[in-house]
């Protein structure tokens, strides 16, 4: 699938390439693909991937703008157009107790739906990652089925803990580390999203699969427990 | 090797900054005014990478447990070493045991200590720089000792000095070219934006300034694409947020306005009260 692109400068240093203003898969597996081809041939300080778009930050000041913009829009339709995905699918096991989920009950009012239902809604997804941002090791999903999306808090927490697992308008996503914010807590996730002795800080990464997995407070503890031990192996999915 | 006696208020340890780790989500952070940490380290010699320490408002005492070759640069607070006042921007010596503090501002908010070798602290992906979650310290604590790297002698005893052009502390023109979303904003609010002398908001630190007066507009938000440091964000509600070097990757208001690197380190120098315009280039 070809899209038609836009290129703009983005400071001195920097180009944005952007795709029409949707959230699809479809997108997603175009920026990946065009992604890998520029990696392949450029050496770039940083690319930053957004639902519809990626920043190209080279490590000089880009002076002509024009010729490298013909050199990239050659390279996107160069062919080795791939249509699926080749991530990792990921199962990461979520803790849907009412100690960690603290808006569970909340949500579950406002949704006039059981906490049961609402969990096996959240759970039966297969998400996409599709890119990381906010915070170190905060995955930006797709996928959250409508029927639970929830409106932010109006008054964010100042601390929401780490791993804390919540949905925030119609995304859903796990805090990497405590920080603010403004979604509704739902769970907590014993799995580190970010850890800075890894050469892969995060385990996924953009176009990876994520599905959650339900876990009862005792295996939540016991997962926790391998993982200060680094004795827990990440489950992968197929 | 320093002590710190009193850590004042969000002292951090910076450098150029971390980049290559947007795509974990990792913010680039670095020196604030990083035209003024890099003179400091060409004044000693040092390596353009070399960490030195960022000091908002004077706000920190410190006492040096070896004899050390350091230069201070950038906000000027009337610094002293033993109680005798001490130039900025040039190099010397400081005797073991000496201690360092800061007087009554003269000029711009931050001071760097920058040291012969440069400070040796936790390197985390390739950059010392202090960030939360990523470095251990988030700012300097109360009776840290902070160590310094090799101390090899200045190949020439020069004690180097040099007059720093004030302006960079005293200008309010802010430099900045057009933002990925700068054209939809109407002609109205593009003049709004270009001829507006703005306010620094008290709401201003390692990651964003905000400004007081509003522009008033009716973008709608974008999906969430990538920020960068100097990048000038507009709200529903119509505040400017301009971010700075801890901001997050990315962000989902619309971006007008992108600083250039020199306007963020001017910018850098500002605070609360403080007026700015921006220049477009």
């Amino acid at each position: 699938m070809l899209n038609q692109l836009t290129y703009k400068t983005f400071g001195k240093n920097a180009i944005l390439i952007e795709w029409p203003a949707i959230i699809s898969e479809e997108i997603l597996v175009d920026i990946i693909a065009y992604k890998s081809k520029i990696e392949r041939l450029l050496k770039l300080q940083d690319i930053v991937v957004g639902y519809n778009s990626i920043l190209l930050v080279y490590n000089f000041e880009i002076v002509k703008f024009q010729s490298k913009v013909a050199f990239l829009k050659e390279l996107y339709f160069q062919k080795g157009v791939t249509s699926t995905i080749p991530g990792t699918h990921w199962r990461v096991p979520v803790c849907y107790d009412p100690r960690f989920g603290v808006d569970l009950a909340f949500v579950s009012k406002h949704k006039n739906m059981s906490i049961e239902t609402l969990v096996q809604r959240h759970t039966k997804v297969v998400y996409k990652v599709f890119f990381i941002g906010f915070l170190p090791g905060f995955l930006y999903l797709g996928g959250l089925n409508p029927e639970i999306a929830m409106p932010r808090k109006k008054t964010p927490r100042l601390r929401v803990p780490k791993g804390a697992v919540a949905i925030g308008g119609n995304q859903t996503g796990v805090y990497p580390a405590e920080s603010s914010g403004g979604w509704n807590i739902i769970g907590n996730s014993p799995l580190p999203f970010f850890e800075i002795d890894k050469i892969t800080p995060c385990f996924a990464k953009t176009g990876d699969a994520i599905s959650f997995e339900s876990v009862s407070f005792d295996v939540y503890t016991s997962i926790k427990a391998q993982i200060e031990n680094k004795t827990y192996q990440l489950k992968k999915i197929k | 090797m320093i002590s710190v006696l009193n850590p004042g208020i969000y002292c951090t340890i910076q450098d150029l900054g971390r980049t290559g780790f947007a795509h974990v989500g990792v913010p680039v952070s670095g020196a604030m005014d990083l035209h003024s940490a890099s003179i400091g380290n060409q004044l000693l010699n040092n390596k353009r990478t070399a960490a030195v320490l960022e000091i908002p408002f004077g706000g920190c005492k410190l006492q040096f447990e070896k004899e050390l070759t350091i230069c201070l640069t950038g906000a000027d607070f009337n610094p002293t070493v033993n109680g005798e006042l001490m130039a900025l921007n040039s190099v010397f010596k400081v005797p073991k045991g000496a201690v360092l503090s800061f007087g009554s501002q003269r000029y711009g908010v931050r001071t760097y200590l920058c040291v012969l070798g440069g400070f040796d602290t936790e390197k985390v992906f390739k950059s010392r720089s202090y960030y939360k979650g990523v470095t251990a310290g988030s700012y300097l604590q109360k009776g840290e000792v902070l160590n310094v790297g090799f101390n090899e002698p200045l190949k020439q005893q020069s004690y180097a000095k040099i007059k720093v052009d004030l302006q960079h502390f005293l200008t309010n023109e802010i430099q900045a070219s057009k933002g990925p979303e700068f054209e939809l904003l109407s002609d109205k609010e593009q003049n709004t934006l270009l001829n507006t002398l703005f306010t620094v908001s008290k709401d201003n630190n390692r990651m964003g300034y905000q400004l007081e007066e509003l522009i008033g507009n009716n973008l709608k938000p974008i999906l969430t694409s990538a920020v960068l440091p100097g990048t000038v964000q507009l709200t529903p509600s119509g505040k400017l947020i301009i971010l700075m070097r801890d901001c997050q990757v990315t962000g989902g208001y619309p971006r007008v306005l992108q600083l250039s690197e020199a306007a963020i380190s001017t910018l850098g120098q500002k605070t609360a009260g403080d007026e700015v315009r921006f220049l477009l280039k």
